[in-house]
Formats: structure tokens, sequence, C-alpha cells
């Protein structure tokens, strides 16, 4: 899995401009949504997480297909589950490069969202957790998707229409304790929130690891 | 692997048969005879479609879940049939029931929709279904078809519980569920037969979309490889 890790944190970082690209891409849809609500800085200021974490999960459409796109070329999936290794390993070890892609974007859209809705937070380290907590929830599902949608013709609308709807949970925990966080938290809600996103990656990170190996096998 | 049989017989149409006279024996109660509800009125009555087909969706969705952990264990066709058509009967009743909350919703909450948890749940499960039978359709290799939407679809019913519990926590209006028991025994009747008039419309019509479905499968899985004159040329 460390090797599988590697692979993929290697490929990535060969393929820097692409991950510039899928960030200038979020910054971008960020820009947008704030036409949606008009120059209303309160407003802004309160949808800033959702608008985030929407920013965020356009982008990643495009990074979890990226991930799978090596792959398809000279059939190279075919060649590593010749391996003899597990596929779990080949699942988890990219899944965890999608996982760590995925929060490295988040931090940096908070900047921009900052920026463009004085949406800021002196609640750093909270911030970090649910990024990366959110970001597990959308790699699990997301890799395991791509692993399927990759292979089939409509690649660039099956992805989305199976992973939005499941991952509804996730967004809205996310959106929400990422809202808590923003504009305060008096109630102390933050933490249900956020127990909640946990659970939902412990679910998906053990499901989807179990069906891998059902989806790659020929 | 081998071919799934092909059944033949009239079951699917007696079911059918049968779910109709529930239907409008519930629905002649339900609509003549059953009184209006006092706090909501003749607006009520559409509690004798709307919980049994609330009902009939999630078993539809329930048993395409056992029909994709049957498969993934025992890799028969029979059980991809039975998925395909349980998805189809399940998204359509999904439809159905998001329509009639919408018409019950607008003259009793004043709005078309709200974010309810079983309400945003139903849809969440109606976009994630759908999925799945778009995904069925642009697979052409029926193994790989049959294995992947197995999968999508363990993974969509999971999520069930936890998109009611986290859209409850996040907002909730809805009222309580109707069954039998917590309402007025003058319902009871024709939410019963409703109910049953429902199921049994939806076994009829589970059973004999599988039936198409494995008619399809059998063809995919038996064609033999036919070559075009000028690709056997090619070939030889």
């Amino acid at each position: 899995m460390i090797a599988a890790l590697r692979k993929e944190l290697l490929l990535q970082w060969r393929s820097r401009a692409q991950f510039l690209a899928v960030f200038v891409f979020g910054a971008a849809s960020l820009l947008l949504f704030s036409f949606a609500v008009g120059p209303n800085a309160r407003a802004l200021r309160t949808f800033s997480a959702g608008f985030l974490w929407l920013g965020l999960l356009l982008s990643s459409t495009l990074t979890l297909a990226e991930s799978f796109h090596a792959e398809m070329e000279n059939r190279a999936l075919e060649g590593l589950l010749l391996l003899p290794s597990d596929p779990r390993a080949l699942y988890y070890g990219k899944a965890i490069a999608n996982w760590l892609q995925l929060t490295l974007l988040g931090f940096a859209l908070v900047p921009v969202m900052v920026v463009l809705y004085d949406a800021g937070t002196l609640e750093l380290a909270r911030l970090a957790v649910i990024i990366a907590l959110g970001a597990a929830g959308l790699s699990a599902p997301g890799t395991l998707y791509a692993a399927m949608t990759s292979q089939v013709k409509a690649k660039q609308t099956l992805l989305p229409l199976l992973l939005f709807p499941l991952i509804v949970p996730a967004l809205l925990a996310s959106v929400k304790a990422t809202s808590l966080a923003i504009l305060g938290d008096p109630m102390a809600q933050s933490r249900s929130w956020m127990a909640l996103l946990a659970a939902f990656d412990l679910i998906y990170w053990s499901l989807c690891g179990l069906l891998y190996g059902r989806v790659v096998e020929e | 692997m081998e071919l799934p049989n092909h059944k033949t017989g009239s079951a699917p149409y007696w079911m059918l048969a049968l779910g109709i006279v529930c239907l409008i024996a519930g629905s002649y109660v339900g609509l003549f005879r059953a009184p209006a509800e006092a706090y909501m009125g003749q607006v009520q009555r559409i509690m004798y479609v709307h919980v049994p087909t609330a009902w009939n969706a999630l078993l539809a969705m329930t048993f395409a879940f056992a029909c994709a952990v049957v498969f993934l264990f025992k890799a028969d066709f029979k059980w991809d049939a039975r998925l395909e058509a349980a998805i189809e009967v399940g998204v359509l009743l999904a439809f159905l029931l998001c329509c009639q909350g919408a018409i019950w919703a607008k003259p009793t909450w004043g709005v078309w929709w709200d974010w309810d948890p079983r309400l945003t749940t139903t849809a969440v499960l109606l976009f994630a279904f759908l999925g799945i039978l778009a995904l069925r359709k642009f697979v052409d290799d029926p193994a790989r078809r049959a294995m992947w939407s197995s999968v999508a679809t363990i993974i969509a019913y999971a999520d069930v519980p936890i998109v009611y519990y986290s859209v409850r926590w996040w907002n909730s209006l809805h009222q309580q569920q109707s069954s039998p028991s917590t309402v007025s025994s003058q319902f009871y009747f024709p939410l019963r037969a409703n109910a049953f008039g429902v199921l049994f419309l939806m076994t009829g019509f589970i059973m004999i979309r599988a039936r198409i479905a494995t008619l399809r499968l059998r063809t995919e899985l038996a064609a033999p490889p036919v070559l075009r004159g000028d690709e056997a040329g090619e070939m030889a």
C-alpha cells in the first residue's frame, strides 16, 4: 500500500500543473458564486462556508476523474492488478493520495474565500480538521466511483451523477461545521457535526475498501 | 456463468389484478366513506396513497439492496435482473412519492418543498438510484454492469440512514409517520387496502420487469461472436 501511495504521490507531484489548474477552477467558481448573491457583504459572509464546499466539490470531480486517467492509458490498471498484491492496497493508496490532494486544495481555497467573502476565522486548527474530514468524505466514495466511471463512455457525466447524491451528509456536515467556525458557535454544535463527518468517513473508508476488489476485477 | 432461466406464467398478471382491486376498494372507502380529517380536511385523503407509496418505495429499494448483496456473493444473473427491476420500480415510486408530497405540502405547509428529513432523504435516494440506472445504461459488458450496479446499490443504500439523520439534525418540520396504529380506526381500512394494493402492483411490475431484463441478459450473454464478412476476411 505504501508503494501504491508513493506511486500516486509521485504522479501527482509530476503533474502539479494539473493541481494548479484545478485550484484556479475552484477559485473561479468561488468568484462566480458571489455573482449569484450580488454585492451583499453580509449575505456572502453567511453563505461563505457553503460556497467553499461547493467549490471544493466541483473541483473534486476533476481531480478524482484525473486520478484514474493515467491508469486507463496503456491499460496500466490491468498491469497493477496482475501484481501479487491486494487490490485493497491499490484502493487505499489512491484514496489517500486523492484525500491529500483535496485537503491541500481545500486549504488553498480558504484564503480565496476569506478575501472574497470577508469570512475570516481565528479557529484555523478546527477549520483544518473540518477540511481534512470533509475531503476524506469526498475521496473515499469518489475514488471508488472514479474507478468505475473511468472505464465507461460518459465518464464526465456519470461521476458527479453517482457521487453528488451520495455525499449529501458529508457536504451538509462540512458546511455546517465550517460555517459555525466562521460565524461563531455559541451552542457548541460544531463538535457533533464533526462527529457525524467522522462517522461518514469511517463507514465509507471501510465499505469502499471492501468493495473495490469487486469493481476492478475482470 | 450459466444463463438465467426465462420464466413464464401468469403470476405477475394476477398480482397486478389483485393490486388494482385492492386500490379500487381502498380508494373508494378512503374517498367516499371515511370521514375527513379534523384539522387538515379533505387534503388529508392523499394519505391513502401517499403513505402506501412511501412504504413500498422503501420496500422496493430494500429489495434492490438485498438483490445486490446476493449477487455479490453468488454472481447469479437472476439477481441482476431482479436488481434492475427493483431499482426501476423503486425510482418510479420515489418519484411519485415526491410529487404526492408536494401536492400535499402546498395547501398544508404553504410550500411545495420543504427541507424535512424524509422528503430530502427520498429526493437523495431518487437521485442516487437514478444515477445507478444511468450507470447501467453506459456499461455494455453484462458481468461488469451487474457487479458495478450491485456495488453502487450497496453504497447508496448504506447512505439512507446517514442522510436521514443528518438532515434531521439540520432541520425538521414533517409530521410523524402515519401507520394503522397512529390513525383513527375509520382511516384504518383504506390505508391497509391501498398499502396491499400498491404492494401487489409493485410485486407484479418487478416480476414483469425482471423477466424483460432476463430476456435481454440471455441474448447478451449467449451472443456468439458474430463477424461481418470483411472482419472475418481480415482475421483469416
